[in-house]
């Protein structure tokens, strides 16, 4: 087998809101979006990431398997992980070699309907366990302006995914006066509803925890000003998103 | 063998022979594997006592930490008259008994050192009886006087710099956790006639010093059970028989426990491992319907509200290197046994019910013994009070039973020891961040700018070379063992002299097995040293007299607390090195030489008289304590920080490896079944890799700085964490320590 090299940005070992259980958190470097609340806007670019071969890093994670317990597992988080989805792939394969289970948490921006690319992802999708996916906006005007990037194959994706049978977890980032108009969130909890295999929604309250990495990187933070939701605002949206029929 | 109508219904012959309360235990005990539906909540009469004690420690906060000091009465077990919570609820404590004549007051003990004693006085604004004064200097010698006279120029310099220090030569050094269970299941009558027997058989006539301290060691233990008699009568119990039920079992075993801490004031007073030996009781009386749940839980609870109760006046140097007021009441529940049982009860739930009950405490130190093995319930409870407490702490039992058995007490913050069967000298802390520098500047303390050491030659190159250094500190290393160790000698043997436990020697077994506790400070911080010096360049800034003052480190190094083997394989390499060492010499009375990585609060005071380190730690900056990683030296998260310490082998520090860790609610999962399985989780994996020792805190920074900024605020008021090996009330804290645990890692997972 040939080796695949991985961009990695950073790994966490203690991850617990990524996916089922304890999980050890890989980070790849790399993403097209700009999403204008990103808190990693250092993993955007390509470069200063750590090169590792998938056998060699799945080796150093499954130390960490007396963690895991029954629910646990691996996340390859980003970044965008399906820029690398050769690396992942193969991470993956290596995982389940060993029974490990896999999350895969993407904003799916990567995603198109290419027959080399629906290759790759079926053949992807076949070690995956989970796919954790960013909702970031129904509207395509403003899922442009506020990623970059079109949300039309995003919402294909999810369909995809859907009629693959492969469970899913929704996630939506919650910015005041941004994300979270009513009517919006409506229109997400249809889209929701319309897939086969959603095992759970969670609403993530957009922080500012990641607004120094704006200044060190010495780009403008477009949401200056903006605070985090309230507790009502993300009740209140978790309502909307219906979140309880699924968790 | 001797039968008591008291033991109907038990089972077992080999405890009726001879002392032997595990072999009651493991003949009896019942295993409980279902969860904690069966609880109760307080009763009324708990409600109010803790209602009327609270308001005394609103109190004792309010006057500066101490409530009231004795100045006349020489402490001991008769010193006082039998006194109550509230002398208005007297009939409500299920359990009695108090140090003094006052609850929270805090008794004259001088045996220790005349001079503490009145300068703990003092501090607080009391004046001792003059009278005492001359009393404990004329006529009578106190281990601080005996020690001080005999310490050599040497042993007095390496004190005044640090590089030895926390050396219990200024106070009692505890870690003696008598067998107080003993109380209940014998009575102290058939308990003085084992002591007898024993003292009958005790050498052949040839009067040699071994002998003939022995044999009045033995005359003072039964001495002292005689005195726990009488005490015990002042509260109108007679204990001169077995208990007969429940209700004088946890009695009678407190009062076993009351006369160790009304005769010392060892740094920790440990109550040993009562849990599953009550149950036993309280089963029988629940079997028989005597009692009722709710009567058995009130008893737990009133009996953890004595503990909740211990006080020690102290002086202000002690206070700094164990913050908090602790007194290391250390509980231990859970554990299994050899024959693979588990022994969790329905009392292990009890123990920790307390915590709901009355609230979050850092007293008594509850610690569980910790096997990936336990029921899963149980497992799940315990995470669920650590995650709505922090007030509990992990140990591995997996590890320590093939050392220590299955009737192990944890008699200090973390160390074990056999209950009734073994006694430890505690030893403090040797300095080896310190020693590393004495290497490195010739035995020239950095701070003193003195000769402390031996004038080895100085590291006089600009860069420093990994494998001169480590051949300097290892000599230098060898010098401060030898020096540590004799220094040690000197204590324990004055400390046996002048302030020997009788009354907790007379609760354990005359033929008794010694350990010798050294410790380890700064370890993170020559681990981390020693890699920059080895993986990147280190260059030293010297002052004018060419003493180096100041480290650069050029370039990145692998840090302890990564799960990276560069540096962990260092830190093991420091652990062996050091023990061996100790091991070279002669420790008093043939004990068994131990040592330990652990530093409670001490890591302020030690990192304060300690010069900059290589790793980039400014010079007076805190040490992280115990064997936690450095401060923001981890970058890949909790589980390698763990993985790291989990490298260390128990085997070589028996005495104990303390971890402290906090983690965020939010990090921690997203529901509380979430968060609660997420811990066990943790510490299934991190235990199930031979590790020693984990403290949970659950709780973010923010909480932490309203509490030090709104200390008044009631919900802080019993606000506890777990710091090194035990815990304390934040707001009792100095500052300084305050703005210490909120330096340290805040476990939380930045995510989209």
């Amino acid at each position: 087998m040939e080796k695949v090299i991985g961009k990695i940005h950073s790994l966490e070992t203690f991850g617990l809101v990524d996916g089922p259980g304890v999980r050890f958190v890989v980070f790849l470097q790399g993403c097209k979006m700009r999403c204008k609340y990103c808190h990693n806007p250092e993993t955007w670019s390509f470069d200063g990431a750590q090169d590792r071969e998938a056998g060699e890093l799945f080796e150093h994670v499954y130390h960490y398997k007396s963690y895991w317990g029954n629910g646990g597992g691996v996340t390859v988080s980003g970044g965008e992980p399906l820029l690398q989805i050769d690396f992942v792939t193969e991470f993956f394969r290596q995982a389940k070699l060993k029974g490990v289970h896999t999350t895969i948490d993407t904003a799916g921006q990567p995603f198109c309907e290419e027959p080399e690319f629906l290759e790759k992802f079926d053949k992807l999708l076949s070690y995956t366990d989970l796919v954790m996916l960013d909702l970031k906006e129904m509207d395509d005007k403003k899922h442009r302006s506020l990623t970059g990037y079109t949300n039309e194959n995003i919402l294909k994706l999810a369909k995809y995914l859907s009629d693959k049978g492969k469970p899913m977890w929704i996630r939506h980032v919650l910015v005041p006066g941004v994300t979270d108009d009513e009517n919006g969130l409506k229109e997400m909890a249809d889209f929701i509803g319309s897939l086969k295999t959603v095992e759970r929604v969670e609403v993530l309250p957009y922080h500012t925890l990641g607004l120094f990495k704006w200044e060190k990187l010495g780009i403008k933070y477009p949401l200056e000003g903006i605070k985090s939701p309230t507790e009502e605002q993300v009740k209140k949206a978790e309502e909307i998103l219906q979140i309880s029929k699924y968790n | 063998m001797v039968n008591f109508e008291q033991w109907n219904g038990f089972e077992g012959r080999m405890w009726k022979e001879e002392v032997n309360v595990r072999d009651f235990i493991q003949k009896n005990y019942r295993p409980y594997d279902g969860d904690e539906s069966f609880l109760e909540g307080p009763t009324e009469a708990t409600n109010k006592l803790w209602g009327a004690l609270q308001k005394l420690q609103k109190e004792e906060r309010a006057k500066g930490g101490v409530l009231e000091c004795e100045t006349k009465v020489v402490t001991s077990l008769t010193a006082y008259g039998p006194a109550y919570i509230d002398e208005s609820l007297k009939d409500e404590e299920k359990v009695v008994g108090l140090q003094t004549d006052k609850p929270l007051k805090r008794a004259f003990m001088p045996y220790g050192g005349i001079r503490m004693a009145e300068q703990a006085c003092e501090t607080y604004g009391y004046t001792p009886d003059p009278e005492l004064h001359k009393i404990f200097t004329e006529y009578c010698r106190t281990h601080n006087q005996a020690v001080f006279d005999a310490y050599t120029p040497e042993m007095r310099l390496a004190r005044r710099s640090h590089i030895i220090t926390g050396l219990p030569d200024t106070y009692g050094r505890g870690r003696i956790v008598g067998d107080y269970r003993r109380v209940a299941l014998y009575g102290i009558d058939q308990l003085i006639k084992f002591k007898q027997e024993d003292l009958a058989n005790c050498g052949d006539g040839t009067m040699i010093d071994d002998v003939i301290r022995q044999r009045e060691e033995i005359a003072r233990q039964i001495g002292a059970l005689k005195g726990m008699k009488e005490m015990a009568a002042l509260y109108g119990f007679d204990i001169s028989l077995p208990a007969k039920d429940a209700k004088e079992a946890v009695q009678w075993t407190y009062f076993g426990y009351l006369a160790a801490v009304k005769t010392q004031n060892g740094a920790a007073m440990s109550v040993g491992r009562i849990s599953t030996f009550l149950d036993i009781y309280l089963q029988r009386d629940l079997d028989a319907g005597i009692i009722t749940e709710k009567e058995a839980q009130e008893l737990i609870d009133h009996l953890v509200m004595k503990l909740r109760m211990v006080k020690f006046a102290r002086i202000p140097s002690y206070n700094a290197l164990f913050s908090g007021d602790p007194v290391w009441a250390t509980v231990v529940v859970g554990g299994t046994g050899i024959d693979g049982r588990s022994m969790v009860t329905k009392n292990d739930y009890r123990f920790l019910r307390t915590l709901e009950n009355m609230g979050p405490s850092p007293e008594p130190n509850l610690t569980i013994l910790y096997s990936p093995n336990l029921p899963e319930t149980f497992k799940k409870y315990a995470s669920k009070i650590s995650i709505l407490t922090s007030s509990v702490q992990y140990e591995n039992d997996d590890v320590m039973k093939p050392y220590w058995g299955d009737d192990y007490s944890i008699c200090c913050c973390v160390s074990a020891t056999q209950t009734g069967k073994e006694m430890q000298f505690f030893g403090a802390r040797a300095n080896l961040a310190k020693c590393l520098l004495y290497a490195i500047n010739g035995g020239v303390d950095e701070m003193l700018r003195e000769q402390i050491g031996p004038a080895y030659a100085p590291i006089t190159d600009e860069y420093l070379d990994y494998d001169k250094v480590i051949a300097k500190f290892d000599t230098m290393m060898e010098w401060l063992a030898g020096l540590y160790v004799n220094i040690l000698n000197l204590i324990q043997y004055m400390h046996d002299k002048y302030y020997y436990e009788e009354a907790e020697m007379a609760l354990i077994d005359t033929d008794v097995r010694r350990s010798f506790a050294t410790g380890i400070a700064g370890f993170s911080h020559v681990v981390d040293s020693l890699s920059a010096i080895k993986y990147a360049k280190v260059k030293t800034v010297r002052d004018e007299t060419g003493m180096v003052t100041d480290y650069i480190v050029e370039g990145d190094f692998p840090k302890y607390g990564n799960d990276d083997n560069r540096a962990d394989d260092i830190a093991v390499w420091l652990l062996k090195t050091f023990i061996e060492k100790i091991k070279k010499h002669h420790t008093y009375r043939d004990s068994e030489p131990s040592t330990s990585i652990l530093t409670i609060t001490s890591n302020v005071v030690y990192g304060k008289a300690t010069g900059a380190t290589p790793d980039g730690r400014l010079a007076s900056a805190s040490f992280a304590p115990g064997g936690t990683p450095s401060y923001g030296a981890e970058q890949n998260g909790l589980l390698a920080s763990l993985n790291s310490v989990a490298k260390l082998p128990y085997h070589w520090a028996l005495d104990g490896i303390s971890n402290t860790q906090t983690i965020n609610p939010d990090a921690l999962g997203h529901s509380d079944d979430e968060r609660v399985d997420n811990l066990v989780n943790v510490l299934d994996g991190y235990f199930s890799q031979g590790s020693h020792h984990l403290n949970v805190n659950v709780f973010g920074k923010e909480k932490l700085i309203d509490a030090m900024e709104h200390p008044e605020k009631e919900e802080y008021a019993n606000f506890t964490i777990r710091v090194s090996g035990y815990a304390v009330k934040f707001i009792d804290l100095t500052r300084e320590q305050q703005e210490d645990v909120l330096a340290r890692t805040c476990h939380t997972t930045l995510t989209k």
